[in-house]
């Protein structure tokens, strides 16, 4: 037997396992899949079962539960998983937690996959964004009031940035006073950040930002993806692969016009979309080490390959299926 | 001699994502006319009864569905509106599938 099917009998068997103990107490089933095991002895890995025993223990299960009503599946649900099916309604499905409700807030403004992973903090000493403006309104009177006017040794970090970009402060040109180590190192820090965030620490996990797609109706039953190629410039993968990939998780097809636009048949928001391509991101996008969204896609023999420019690893990604496509439509057609 | 221990995890093996050995439950959704919606469960494990899975969604929430013989995917089974999150729920807790092996598409 090869190694595969063991190990998906031993999955059976252990989730078999879990349903004896805590939903079926005493039934025939049980005992039933328990002789058969008992009769394969050593011909079949130990934990397979017959599918006619597994359907005479589905019956009591499921009476058990009509009996309860609706409190004993849901309790059973915290029990297995550890998680609340009340919770979960509310939440979209697949990464449920933070992505589409931030997606939702945010609405217009540029979505971010890495928000999915963490968000990665621009070095240590990045401010507060609350005190962003405060911020921003002190640098202006900086600049506009007096330059010359040194300020008495800056004491909160916004300042020592401040001083920093403006090359005011200790920076300035005829400014004596030595530098301390700690502000040289800041000021490395700072700098590297700027200019190759990708070599600071924790940048490699940089924002990695896509323009929204833009989402119009067009007529009644289709809804135009216009700013398709853009996205896939950006993502640098080829348009196509992404318009498969769309069609075959929405299950649907459609088009792209003269101008580059993706035209998908039937009703989709922004929103809906968005999720889409953040579900190609993760799949087609992010490298499965360093999780970052510099790589290339290849085809090899049929296969597809995710190379990363970054790290150099390499993996492989199914090729995207459609799947099964209920027949929808007139009946007539279908016959003819 | 036999070592039983060292041979339950494969450290050469392929990360999850990549390999096509699982066998995935994906669930879909289909936009009909309007705000209409079908969800379709596809690849459920030969050990569970499509049927009775389908008996027992319909009632529990209210809605209708069917199965549908494909040739090459087996038998799907087919619920009106979007059931998506409550099945894979129903999976979860109660035929002991792994939220892993279920795959939600769609929007």
């Amino acid at each position: 037997m090869s190694e595969d099917e063991q190990k998906k009998s031993v999955a059976f068997g252990e989730t078999t396992n879990i349903e004896n103990g805590e939903k079926v107490e005493t039934n025939e089933g049980n005992t039933a899949e328990q002789h058969s095991v008992a009769e394969n002895g050593d011909a079949e890995a130990p934990a397979t079962f017959d599918p006619s025993a597994m359907k005479k223990k589905k019956k009591p299960k499921k009476e058990k539960e009509t009996e309860n009503g609706e409190e004993a599946p849901k309790e059973n649900g915290e029990g297995a998983e550890g998680f609340d099916p009340k919770l979960l309604k509310k939440k979209k499905p697949k990464k449920p937690k933070t992505e589409d409700g931030e997606a939702a807030a945010e609405g217009g403004e540029e979505f971010d996959p890495s928000k999915l992973v963490k968000k990665p903090k621009k070095s240590s000493k990045k401010k507060p964004a609350a005190d962003d403006d405060e911020f921003q309104k002190r640098l202006e009177e900086l600049g506009l009031e007096d330059k010359k006017d040194e300020p008495a040794a800056p004491q909160t970090q916004e300042e020592i940035e401040a001083e920093l970009q403006q090359g005011t402060g200790v920076w300035a040109q005829d400014n004596a006073t030595p530098f301390k180590y700690s502000q040289l190192l800041k000021r490395f820090y700072i700098n590297l950040y700027e200019d190759h965030p990708e070599l600071s620490g924790d940048g490699r996990l940089k924002n990695y930002k896509i323009p929204p797609p833009q989402v119009a109706r067009e007529g009644n039953k289709k809804s135009i993806f216009a700013n398709l190629p853009e996205i896939a410039k950006k993502m640098k993968r080829n348009p196509d692969h992404i318009i498969q990939f769309i069609f075959a998780e929405l299950g649907t097809n459609g088009s792209v016009d003269g101008a580059g636009r993706l035209v998908i048949k039937g009703r989709f928001q922004q929103k809906q979309l968005e999720s889409v391509l953040r579900r190609y991101i993760v799949e087609y996008l992010t490298c499965g080490t360093c999780k970052s969204p510099n790589t290339t896609l290849m085809k090899e023999n049929r296969l597809f390959f995710v190379n990363c420019n970054i790290c150099g690893s390499r993996k492989s990604v199914s090729a995207i299926k459609t799947g099964f496509q209920a027949a929808l439509g007139k009946r007539k057609k279908q016959q003819a | 001699m036999s070592l039983d221990n060292l041979k339950s995890f494969d450290p050469f093996a392929e990360t999850d994502g990549g390999d096509d050995k699982k066998d995935y439950i994906h669930i879909r959704i289909q936009q009909r006319n309007g705000r209409k919606t079908l969800t379709t469960i596809q690849g459920l494990p030969k050990e569970i009864d499509p049927k009775r899975v389908l008996k027992f969604a319909k009632k529990e929430f209210a809605t209708n569905g069917s199965i549908v013989n494909d040739t090459d995917l087996g038998e799907v089974i087919q619920l009106q509106g979007d059931q998506r999150q409550k099945i894979s729920e129903l999976m979860v807790a109660e035929m002991g599938i792994k939220k892993s092996n279920i795959k939600i598409h769609g929007f």
